[in-house]
């Protein structure tokens, strides 16, 4: 018998919520653009501009200060090459973040992940950059960056703080005044929204060099027609965004369990950024010794939907860029898998995965001898 | 369910360059990616990756196919003004220092025109070439142009505001002979009119979803692979698209694209017939109801959903305001609410009383017979109403020559 396959991917894109989804629907079946006056064109207006109104309210920004863009990933490189001058990130960037600016100056990160925020005032003071941009959480380990203590000293040297908050947002609280940042990239599908839709927040609306030209669309910030519905959509779900906070200490409780179960059967396993706050649905664990391209074949086969690392263009698995930023061996990092829950997950998708895993572990003997106790 | 909602809006919708409605056909097929088919189509360790990429990948067929090209060659964008950007900002870049010129046409879209002028700051070259009084560039301006130094010519297929279509395969012979690479924004012209990216040596198209009956936020950009064409990505990230755009693909998204593009290639003769069938009737009932009309752009290379009509001694404001029941539009879009004459009308040396006084009308998918006949009799009672109250058109009509009365100052 085959049992209905689990999803544990959520880091990678997440379901997309019945009002959004809804919400996008209707839209889809209205006409209208929303640059035209007369009345169909206004009528599509409406839409963009409630959902800049959810959107804003969901990080405590004003409207006005929401552009929307085609994806998160666009939001990043607005904001990274939309400024002149030096700019720093973090080395466990999304390469979204990474990629927008090959000439930017990494600041380092602990074990966990965490940046070196010593390392980052030196690097303030010897670069004097336009921007400091650091993620809020990381996509493969769930890290929790201390976003306020960074634009704390950025903001001492006067450069702009940007903030990737693609992954946190929907997991924990994001609030654009209590972070303290310039400018926070959010995507929509990530939240259980559209694919296809992300926002830039530009706070007191800092002059960003335009990515797309054209029409004069999001006040000449980002041209091109408005993705009515998926801004839509958008829009509703990030609306819901407390209601996805009530339930992450449910959440937490499947993703400390199945840590605390397959650490507790392999002493061997590492969870990465253990030491650490992290989102409460993400786990990067290490299966010492079994490659992850195996673990993913066997995880697929046992009907479960997990990853390594991001979500891009390679099918090739690669040893995580983030990993060895935080001092792993090309082989532990080689060997970890992310496990990432949402909306729909239950204990028993737990027991099914600690028990896919204990399986895989078991028929592949450990790494060097390391005991795997009964679960 | 579908179709009904959209035959509900009240308006008549006669602005079918500006966005078109969704077919129903194309939510259908977008339906399972909004549910059960939610992957991320660039997660390579699952089905539900697995599946959303087999959308995307059909959809990336589609679309090849509508303009003979081969899958390989089609980008996914969010939209034509996207591609429009990346095509010609990515070649600009890629060749800068060896050939730093750029032609293009004045009577382009504002996302070309702001793209160019924005690289003009960066250093490079613009040629911006006239058009003639239908609208036309002259081929022979062009091959003047065009030079051992240009990197790319971007002339549209289809203009937005007058619809008329650019000799295409002679522009693509002209560039092909002096090695510059051909851009097309065919935003407006893709599933309107044949368009053949080999026949007609196109190296660069852009495609918008929303204006030929598929979703908004989704477009494509056509890059050709041999003789291949090399641009910087304008994005970056994850490396999707073949490194040359980065970000998650919609799988809904691009499979609305592909089945729309689809449903074109299908139905696009039919249509065209039927929609000029429909512009025949407006045109020849407005002329013969109301003298001084006069048509903007050529008729004879137009794709066949739109007319732009100036209505002399109208005041173009008042018009709007007056036809409230027709969602026409007084130019493209974009500019729609500023009051600037359009740029497109001026470059044909189209008056500027004459380009206030313009309306673009467009015709599509969803335009009935009927609804063609309620537009004529709401212009024609409007325009009637507004000439009888214009002092102007009293002089004109008892023969006074408004061109020679000198206006006191004020």
């Amino acid at each position: 018998m085959k049992s209905a396959p689990i999803y544990l991917d959520h880091n990678a894109t997440a379901p997309m919520l019945a009002a959004a989804r809804d919400a996008v629907i209707d839209a889809m079946a209205r006409t209208g653009n929303p640059s035209s006056v007369h009345a169909t064109g206004r009528a599509a207006r409406h839409l963009v501009e409630s959902a800049r109104e959810q959107v804003a309210r969901s990080v405590g920004a004003a409207a006005p200060e929401i552009v929307f863009t085609g994806s998160g990933t666009e939001a990043n490189n607005f904001a990274l090459r939309g400024v002149d001058g030096p700019v720093l990130i973090s080395a466990v960037e999304h390469d979204s973040v990474a990629a927008a600016r090959p000439d930017a100056i990494a600041i380092p990160v602990d074990g966990d992940g965490i940046v070196d925020l010593r390392a980052l005032e030196a690097l303030v003071a010897q670069h004097r950059p336009a921007l400091v941009s650091v993620m809020l959480a990381n996509n493969e380990t769930g890290a929790i960056q201390p976003i306020d203590e960074v634009a704390r000293i950025a903001r001492r040297a006067r450069a702009l703080i940007h903030c990737d908050a693609v992954q946190a947002f929907g997991k924990i609280a994001v609030d654009v005044a209590a972070l303290d940042v310039d400018l926070l990239s959010v995507s929509a599908h990530k939240i259980g929204g559209p694919q296809g839709v992300g926002a830039l927040i530009a706070r007191g609306n800092v002059a960003l060099e335009p990515l797309l030209r054209g029409g004069g669309q999001e006040k000449r910030r980002r041209a091109g027609t408005e993705n009515v519905a998926g801004i839509a959509g958008f829009g509703v779900a990030a609306a819901a965004v407390n209601d996805h906070l009530k339930m992450a200490e449910a959440t937490r409780a499947l993703r400390d369990g199945l840590e605390a179960r397959i650490v507790a059967a392999m002493p061997g396993a590492r969870i990465f950024a253990a030491g650490t706050r992290r989102l409460p649905n993400t786990t990067c664990v290490g299966m010492p010794g079994i490659g992850a391209e195996t673990q993913l074949m066997a995880f697929d086969l046992a009907g479960i939907a997990v990853s390594a690392g991001a979500a891009c263009s390679s099918g090739k698995v690669t040893a995580s860029r983030v990993l060895r930023a935080m001092g792993a061996s090309e082989e532990e990092a080689r060997c970890a898998i992310r496990v990432s829950f949402g909306r729909g997950n239950s204990v028993s998708d737990v027991e099914r995965f600690v028990a896919a895993w204990m399986a895989l572990a078991m028929r592949r003997g450990s790494n060097g001898g390391a005991t795997i106790r009964a679960a | 369910m579908v179709s009904t909602v959209l035959r509900n809006s009240q308006p008549i919708y006669l602005d079918y360059q500006a966005t078109t409605p969704l077919d129903p056909r194309v939510l259908e097929a977008m339906m399972p990616y909004f549910t059960s088919k939610f992957g991320n189509p660039h997660s390579r360790s699952h089905s539900y990756g697995w599946e959303s990429e087999e959308g995307v990948e059909k959809a990336r067929a589609q679309v090849a196919s509508l303009i003979g090209a081969d899958e390989k060659e089609i980008i996914f964008t969010s939209g034509a003004t996207e591609s429009n950007n990346l095509a010609i900002k990515g070649v600009a870049e890629f060749y800068q220092g060896k050939r730093d010129h750029i032609v293009t046409a004045v009577t382009e879209h504002k996302c070309v025109l702001d793209t160019c002028r924005h690289l003009e700051q960066k250093g490079f070259k613009v040629t911006y070439l006239p058009v003639q009084q239908n609208g036309l560039i002259d081929l022979e301006q062009l091959r003047a142009a065009v030079t051992d130094k240009t990197s790319i010519v971007s002339i549209m297929a289809a203009n937005n505001e007058i619809g008329v279509v650019q000799p295409l395969k002679e522009i693509g012979a002209i560039c092909r002979e002096k090695g510059a690479f051909f851009h097309t924004d065919a935003a407006q012209a893709v599933g309107k009119i044949e368009i053949d990216v080999n026949a007609m040596n196109i190296d660069l198209l852009s495609i918008s979803g929303h204006k030929i009956y598929g979703p908004k936020g989704i477009g494509a950009l056509f890059v050709r692979r041999r003789p291949r064409v090399r641009l910087v990505a304008q994005i970056n990230g994850g490396g999707q698209e073949r490194g040359m755009r980065s970000g998650t693909l919609a799988p809904a998204l691009c499979v609305g694209l592909g089945e729309a593009c689809a449903i074109a290639e299908k139905e696009m003769a039919s249509e065209a017939v039927r929609l000029r069938g429909l512009r025949d009737r407006f045109l020849t009932a407005i002329r013969e109801r109301l003298p001084e009309v006069y048509l903007n752009g050529d008729l004879e290379n137009r794709i066949p959903g739109n007319l732009n009509i100036s209505f002399a001694y109208v005041e173009g404001e008042s018009l709007m305001m007056g036809i409230k029941r027709l969602a026409v539009s007084s130019g493209s879009a974009c500019t729609s609410a500023s009051l600037e004459p359009s740029y497109v009308l001026r470059a044909l040396g189209v008056e500027e009383e004459m380009a206030h006084t313009s309306l673009r009308i467009g015709f599509g998918r969803f335009t009935t017979e009927e609804e063609v006949d309620t537009a004529v009799e709401e212009i024609v009672r409007h325009v009637t109403k507004l000439r009888d109250m214009s002092p102007l058109w009293e002089m004109a009509q008892s023969g006074v020559d408004l061109k020679s009365i000198n206006w006191a100052a004020h």
